[in-house]
């Protein structure tokens, strides 16, 4: 086979890698911000709950998970979900794994900033929301960039786990062809674009940061 | 109708099993500068914050001119609604120790923000406004930067202008210069001597005695969660009445 033809199939796969890679992001970042508030509410059983769920989802394989979603619906309920369902699965299993990353990532930086921060806000007469809003968390956003840079680049490499589900990502399109050729050059083809891809994303978060960075506290 | 700017009757206020205010009353007229002094612990910044609203009172009752922000029912303090603390907190204006600025926010933006944000106040109106409380506390030019790029003097006079841009009817200072070396303390001093020159309503939480004896009308000294003296401050410090008062003001060289 043709190095053309292979590339191509692997940039084939590579579109379903960002597919998974930018609707994680959509989910979870989001969703993120729900559980983390969750976690710190001062509603007990709320806050348990968030607690239960970040234990879980960060103490288990995401393999498992986008298994248990995948297969759960038939073998728990009897539901034949279709053939499409290994799409919403792998979606629903990436957007709840990382919404439990991000929410431990926003805590961190929420319970960084000082109590003087809130205390001068009251004193000025700033609403819950405005504090929030226009004191925390753009000051939240700078602290926890360095370590949201980290767990979007693990996320480009996680999304090799959808071939479990039979998605014919860039991984799965790697495997496949390197079985057919008897060749491990999809696979470092596979690995430059993983990386390219990175580079990419540290690129942007190196511009934010700079961005960011005029001042210091 | 009297003078008075801030009221508190028989203010309570306990942390767990540690009373920490007990039984503290006190008025502010209009005008005055009352200096409050005393050992660590001894309740000073609790009773700032109360005041201020940034804790809640056991006991007592709290009321900004005729705004009655909390009241004392069977020796329960009950406070008012939202609405009734957010105008109580349009009447002072607090200076933190560590200045508590915006760091994220340029020296412009830190004082027109509330103004625009809370007071709903136009932009040009409230930039016209820092500029001139700015170059009254001498950091004329300084509108652009972040707070990260000035002094610790200039922090807390940014700090000062910021409450002052409020327009409030009393000025609560805590400890404003305890963070500062003595250079800085002396421009922050001369601030705030120009304020009450001008008959700014301040109190003034401080550990600066010859400042507060210069600067303040009326002293307070504090221990244990009550009041042991109180008077002009002049007599206070340079003849104190009570023992506890002479054994605390010994600690300091008068100068």
């Amino acid at each position: 086979m043709e190095l053309s033809v292979m590339m191509g199939i692997l940039l084939d796969g590579l579109q379903l890698t960002i597919a998974i890679f930018f609707v994680t992001l959509a989910g979870a970042l989001p969703l993120g911000v729900f559980v983390a508030l969750a976690r710190m509410s001062r509603f007990k059983p709320l806050s348990l709950l968030a607690q239960l769920y970040i234990s879980i989802l960060r103490g288990t394989p995401l393999m498992l998970q986008l298994m248990a979603i995948m297969f759960g619906p038939y073998y728990l309920f009897g539901l034949n979900m279709g053939s499409d369902w290994k799409f919403g699965a792998c979606a629903i299993g990436f957007i709840l794994n990382y919404a439990a990353y991000f929410a431990e990532i926003y805590r961190s930086g929420i319970q960084s900033i000082p109590r003087g921060q809130y205390e001068a806000a009251s004193v000025l007469g700033y609403t819950k929301s405005q504090t929030f809003m226009k004191i925390v968390l753009p000051q939240v956003i700078k602290r926890i960039l360095p370590a949201m840079g980290n767990e979007v680049i693990t996320l480009v490499k996680d999304t090799s786990l959808a071939f479990v589900l039979g998605i014919m990502e860039m991984f799965n399109a790697a495997k496949a062809l390197a079985a057919r050729e008897v060749s491990m050059i999809p696979y470092a083809i596979a690995a430059l674009i993983y990386w390219i891809f990175c580079l990419a994303i540290e690129f942007i978060m190196n511009k934010i940061e700079k961005k960011m960075d005029y001042y210091h506290d | 109708m009297t003078n008075a700017v801030v009221t508190l009757d028989n203010a309570r206020k306990a942390f767990g099993k540690n009373e920490v205010l007990k039984d503290i009353s006190l008025t502010v007229n209009r005008g005055d500068v009352l200096a409050i002094i005393g050992p660590s612990g001894g309740g000073k910044s609790t009773l700032l914050r109360c005041m201020t609203l940034l804790e809640t009172l056991d006991g007592g009752s709290l009321a900004y001119g005729d705004l009655a922000v909390c009241t004392d029912e069977g020796g329960r303090a009950v406070y008012g609604s939202k609405e009734v603390l957010a105008k109580a907190k349009t009447r002072f204006g607090l200076v933190f120790q560590n200045f508590n600025l915006f760091p994220h926010y340029t020296v412009m933006k830190n004082i027109t923000d509330p103004l625009i944000c809370v007071q709903k106040m136009p932009r040009e109106q409230a930039e016209a406004r820092a500029v001139e409380l700015l170059g009254k506390m001498g950091l004329s030019g300084k509108e652009a930067m972040v707070p990260c790029e000035l002094s610790g003097g200039q922090q807390q006079r940014v700090a000062i202008a910021r409450a002052l841009a409020m327009n409030p009817d009393v000025l609560f200072f805590d400890e404003p210069t305890s963070a500062l070396d003595p250079e800085l303390t002396r421009e922050v001093l001369r601030v705030i001597r120009d304020l009450a020159n001008e008959h700014m309503t301040m109190v003034i939480v401080t550990h600066e005695m010859s400042f507060a004896r210069d600067v303040a009308d009326q002293l307070i000294f504090m221990d244990g969660g009550v009041i042991v003296e109180q008077g002009p401050a002049s007599q206070v410090i340079n003849s104190p009445a009570h023992e506890r008062t002479r054994a605390f003001l010994s600690n300091y060289t008068q100068g």
